[in-house]
């Protein structure tokens, strides 16, 4: 299998260089792009199997640029955001982009993201018909949840909830988004439904509700599954 | 050694003063005259040929030259500003054009005839009012004065030539001029040249003649302009004595108190007192004492009162109504408080002369330590037409009143009630006459007169004692019904008792105006004290003009407009919603007045045609606005009363503005101080906390470049790189989270959240921090969901537990706990079983750059709980800190919940 392409667009050549020798020590093909302008045409024309995006571009919105993206493809987007726009990164999410690294982050974190976001892509393809994560199994097709095989009873609406975190696993997902999904449009507004399912959801599937391991909570901006 | 020679400081303040201005303004020199014809304009015209040929720009502003030849020819090489164009009443007159002047602002500007009225509509009445200006905008102006021009000479003009002079000039103008050039011409070539037809043109030189140029009056009024120049050397001698100090004995300065009366005509006084007090350069006060009369004075003589006190005003006196119940008192009074000696009085023929004693001999009587001075008051005919100041709007005031607005006035009611009495007093004593001795229906009418005269005045009063005495006669003296009288005793009866009645009355009368001028005093005082009083607790500029607005509008004004200055200095209308501005307002004369510092529009002489008046609001540093308004109709704006009550109501106004804008300055530089106090501690802090990682950072990676280390050392080095990078990061997160705070840049996003999603999302982002503490959470389920702002409370809760995590060693247990202390209140306890805070430093850890431990090794700002504290009271809630029993630290974290709807949470929770 051929080394996998990720596109890096940054303006800032201190940033990409060490992005740069990490991705490249883990085996990647790398490509650079310094304004947006150039990594739209990369992504066209290098077919990346994953972009990672600053929000702060000199020449055009990052947001526009998730906007441009989607419209043509399904790819990985990882955005890098400074901590204080909370907001930018909400919108960015919710424009598509899958997932956000906040400034200064660890080559780690960075690494074992686009590892999870590049496999969720490739297996994201064949639907499984069950999930594990931890001692909890989920069976989508006869619709039960099982910890340390007990049946936990869920109601519909939790139910559905965890469905779309599964559906979109190692992605963050916003209060809004959620809210989307899972009760329907013309329930904006109301986030705190998300936060009162989320927490009974917790209290039946977590060790530690108050110290999950898989339903884990991105302050001020949604949740993500991790399994 | 005991210095003998003390200058009084007053005065030295005062030279002080003027020398000031005079730098800044323009000079005056003034080409003085006997009369017309003598050469001024021409001797002008050479001085300032010589002030061009040094260079200097001269403009010809206006020159007058009467058609004179070798006048005409000086004026070839001069720069002339064209006149302007004024219309009045359909004609077309050349006036000085004093907007271009100033524009211009030439070097010396001449102006020719200083006496001259300015046509209506101008924005001045005089010229020299034109000039004072000039010379305030700092140029230098010459220009031309006849001696018969000056106010303080102008009867004595009269007595002389016997032709009243309309166009003066204050004697003011004259004596503050920085050089008097006299231009003088015997008599006999005056005429000589006058029939030469050198002087006016040959028709105009026949008439002018025969009237004014006698030789008499030509001498005499070069005697006049002689003697007044010579009194203006001898005062510059005098100045420069005080100046140089040569005066071995400095006088106190002398005193002049001169009291004008109701009759004669005492503007011949004022002016005699004004040469006398010049000529003794005193000080000089001119009062008129109000007494129980001056209320019966009609309002024209009121009016002409007043019009004297205006014009000793302007002739530079200090003036004054006071109220007394005799003139002798009022005078006495004034004298003995403003310690004078010298008292000027009028003299007139007094037409009984023996029924009292004189004013002059009461007075000399009361206090024989005054000097007196008696002015004779008997004038020549051609003075009676006063002078030509009096405003149209004053001579309108005194409409003929129709007699049915008469019959509502409390005069007629006392006389009505007099008449009533009366028939009522007759009619009740006529019945009982058997019963009734006649000395008590005397003493029934004497009883009458004392409450007529008490109640209603003199008037009625003694219209009630003559009816009584009448009724008496008629109906009670046999022989009944009939005005004769038997007994020839009776005749002494009416003799006394209208004598008796009459004195009552008078005493009454006296009392009522004493106890009316006092509660009228009382009222002024007591609504005076009431304004200061809410002026003090006036905070902010819009409430002074709000509590100004409604104070001068109940009592005082019935239409007014008021600006304040704006934050660059530029005056504006303090209310600008409001519409209704009173007619005829003009900002422009509002901006003039602030300029100049003086009142203008109605009632003054400066754009007088304006129907506001615009008074200056001067406050002792700086004028701090202008109001225009006019006076309710039951006031009179020249009124000294009323001028008096508007005056101090000012004064009180602008102080508190005045003091308004300082209490805002002084808050300024308080928060500039607390600014730089903080800047300077960060500067501090930043230099020690931020440079040592920055130095440990720069070593470790200059290490890892250069030296042949082993992996593990590269790991660990890279480690401690890391670590010390994210420090720095906290720290400047920190500062730009307490920046944003401050500056207010922060705004709220308050919304539902769940605590124990919170605490656990902190808890995974600080694992590492937290990974050999043990974390418990205490949170009831009432409380799974609260309101907050997400973001601000998480960062709170994270610098809480790194702290925690921080301060105590491994394996310390850290409590966090959620409960309602009191209704719609949340409160979460962050609580370890650490070493704890010392006491001294409980109330100082939230102090910016405060840290617990001195000197210690962990880096930081110090900043963190004060950051706490600041957000969470974004937040509307406080942060204090506690002993955790039996040892640790508890920080008590605690902020209000809104209006809390459990129904949709329930609803949520069931759904």
């Amino acid at each position: 299998m051929s080394a996998q392409h990720i596109l890096l667009i940054e303006d800032e050549p201190q940033i990409r260089r060490f992005v740069r020798t990490a991705l490249m020590a883990e085996g990647y093909q790398i490509h650079e792009a310094e304004t947006a302008k150039r990594g739209l045409i990369d992504a066209a024309t290098r077919r990346p199997d994953l972009i990672i995006l600053d929000l702060g571009l000199p020449d055009e919105d990052g947001l526009q640029v998730i906007r441009d993206l989607r419209t043509w493809c399904s790819l990985p987007i990882i955005v890098l955001s400074a901590r204080s726009d909370e907001t930018d990164k909400i919108s960015a999410l919710d424009h598509g982009a899958d997932d956000y690294l906040t400034k200064p982050f660890g080559v780690g974190e960075l690494i074992a993201r686009v590892k999870a976001h590049l496999r969720r892509h490739q297996s994201g393809q064949q639907e499984a018909s069950t999930l594990q994560m931890g001692d909890i199994t989920i069976d989508l097709i006869s619709r039960t949840v099982h910890k340390a095989n007990q049946l936990k009873h869920l109601t519909p609406l939790e139910y559905r909830l965890l469905t779309v975190l599964i559906k979109h696993q190692g992605r963050v997902l916003t209060h809004a988004q959620l809210l989307n999904e899972v009760w329907g449009a013309g329930h904006a507004g109301q986030e705190h439904y998300v936060r009162v399912f989320m927490a009974n959801l917790r209290q039946k599937l977590e060790d530690n509700p108050a110290n999950p391991r898989h339903l884990l909570t991105e302050i001020g901006v949604g949740y993500r599954l991790v399994i | 050694m005991p210095d003998p020679v003390r200058p009084d400081p007053d005065v030295l303040l005062r030279q002080i003063q003027q020398s000031d201005e005079a730098r800044q303004r323009g000079r005056l020199t003034i080409f003085f005259g006997a009369s017309a014809g003598v050469g001024k304009t021409y001797a002008m015209l050479n001085a300032a040929h010589q002030e061009v040929a040094k260079g200097k720009q001269v403009l010809a502003g206006v020159i007058e030259t009467h058609g004179r030849q070798d006048t005409a020819q000086l004026l070839e090489g001069l720069a002339c500003l064209p006149p302007k164009r004024v219309e009045y009443r359909g004609q077309y007159f050349n006036e000085f054009d004093l907007d271009a002047a100033l524009l211009q602002k030439p070097d010396v500007l001449l102006v020719d005839e200083l006496a001259h009225s300015n046509v209506p509509g101008s924005r001045h009445l005089k010229r020299w009012q034109d000039i004072e200006e000039l010379l305030e905008a700092g140029i230098t102006v010459y220009t031309t004065l006849n001696v018969q021009h000056l106010e303080s000479l102008r009867d004595i003009v009269v007595q002389v030539t016997g032709i009243t002079v309309r166009e003066t000039v204050p004697d003011r103008v004259f004596n503050q001029a920085d050089d008097v050039i006299l231009v003088d011409l015997p008599a006999d070539e005056l005429l000589t040249r006058l029939q030469a037809g050198k002087v006016y043109l040959s028709e105009q030189a026949k008439r002018a003649a025969n009237h004014f140029f006698r030789k008499g009056n030509l001498i005499a009024l070069r005697e006049l302009a002689l003697r007044r120049t010579a009194e203006r050397v001898d005062a510059q001698m005098r100045d420069y004595r005080s100046d140089a100090r040569i005066n071995t004995v400095w006088n106190t300065t002398e005193r002049l108190l001169v009291g004008i009366g109701v009759q004669g005509h005492s503007e011949r006084l004022v002016r005699h007192a004004a040469r006398l007090a010049t000529s003794l350069n005193a000080q000089w006060f001119v009062i008129h004492v109000e007494t129980p009369d001056y209320q019966k004075l009609t309002s024209a003589k009121q009016i002409a009162i007043q019009q004297q006190l205006r014009l000793a005003a302007s002739l530079g006196a200090n003036i004054a109504l006071i109220t007394a119940p005799s003139v002798v008192q009022g005078l006495t009074q004034y004298a003995t408080e403003h310690n004078i000696a010298r008292v000027v009085l009028g003299s007139r023929q007094r037409p009984y002369p023996l029924l009292r004693l004189s004013l002059v001999h009461q007075l000399a009587r009361a206090l024989p330590e005054l000097d007196l001075i008696l002015v004779n008051q008997t004038l020549p005919q051609s003075d009676t037409h006063t002078s030509g100041k009096i405003r149209p709007s004053l001579a309108q005031t005194e409409s003929p009143r129709h007699w049915t607005s008469w019959i509502r006035t409390r005069a007629f009611r006392g006389y009505s009630y007099a008449v009533l009495g009366c028939l009522l007093i007759t009619l009740g004593s006529a019945g009982l006459t058997q019963w009734f001795d006649l000395a008590n229906v005397i003493m029934l009418y004497l009883l009458l007169v004392v409450a007529i005269s008490a109640r209603t005045g003199r008037g009625p009063g003694v219209l009630a004692a003559v009816l009584g005495i009448l009724s008496f006669d008629f109906f009670f003296v046999p022989p009944r019904f009939s005005f004769s009288v038997s007994d020839t005793q009776y005749f002494l009866t009416f003799t006394i008792m209208l004598m008796v009645a009459l004195l009552i009355n008078r005493m009454a009368a006296t009392l009522r105006f004493q106890a009316d001028i006092a509660a009228r005093h009382a009222r002024e005082s007591q609504s005076l004290a009431q304004l200061s009083q809410q002026l003090t607790g006036a905070l902010a500029e819009q409430q002074i003009i709000q509590i100004a607005r409604q104070w001068l509008t109940t009592s005082l004004v019935s239409e007014l407009a008021i600006l304040t200055l704006d934050a660059q200095d530029q005056l504006i209308l303090a209310y600008p919603e409001a519409p209704l501005l009173p007619d005829g307002f003009d900002q422009t004369i509002a901006q003039w007045v602030f300029d100049h510092q003086q009142e203008a529009g109605q009632g003054t002489y400066t754009l007088a045609a304006n129907r506001l008046h615009y008074v200056p609001l001067k406050a002792p540093m700086r004028v701090r606005g202008v109001i225009a308004l006019t006076p309710q109709p039951a006031h009179q704006l020249q009124n000294p009363e009323y001028q008096r009550l508007l005056h101090t109501a000012l004064a009180q106004i602008a102080l508190a503005l005045e003091r308004v804008h300082f209490v805002d300055i002084a808050q300024h530089a308080l928060v500039k101080i607390e600014g730089e106090r903080l800047r300077s501690s960060l500067l501090s802090a930043l230099s020690h906390d931020l440079r040592t990682p920055v130095t440990a950072l720069a070593g470790l990676s200059s290490t890892l470049a250069h030296s042949h280390l082993s992996a593990t050392q590269q790991v660990e080095l890279a480690t401690d790189v890391e670590r010390l990078a994210n420090l720095i990061h906290g720290l400047v997160t920190n500062l730009l989270d307490l920046a944003r705070l401050q500056s207010g840049g922060l705004h709220l996003n308050w919304q539902w959240i769940s605590l124990e999603e919170l605490i656990g999302g902190v808890c995974y982002q600080l694992d590492q921090r937290l990974k050999q503490h043990k974390i418990q959470v205490h949170i009831p389920p009432t409380l799974a969901l609260i309101q907050a702002d997400e973001i601000i409370l998480a960062r709170i809760l994270t610098n809480l537990l790194d702290n925690a995590a921080r301060y105590t060693p491994p394996e310390s247990t850290v409590t966090i706990t959620a409960f309602e202390p009191k209704p719609k209140w949340i409160e979460v306890t962050v609580c370890d079983d650490g070493p704890g805070i010392p006491e001294d430093m409980q109330s100082r850890i939230f102090e910016r750059f405060t840290r617990g431990q001195h000197e210690s090794t962990e880096t930081g700002l110090g900043l963190g709980l004060a950051l706490c504290r600041e957000m969470i009271s974004s937040m509307g809630g406080s942060l204090h800190v506690s002993h955790h029993q039996p040892h640790g630290a508890c920080f008590h974290l605690r902020w209000p919940q809104q209006a809390l709807s459990p129904d949709t949470l329930q609803q949520v929770i069931e759904a």
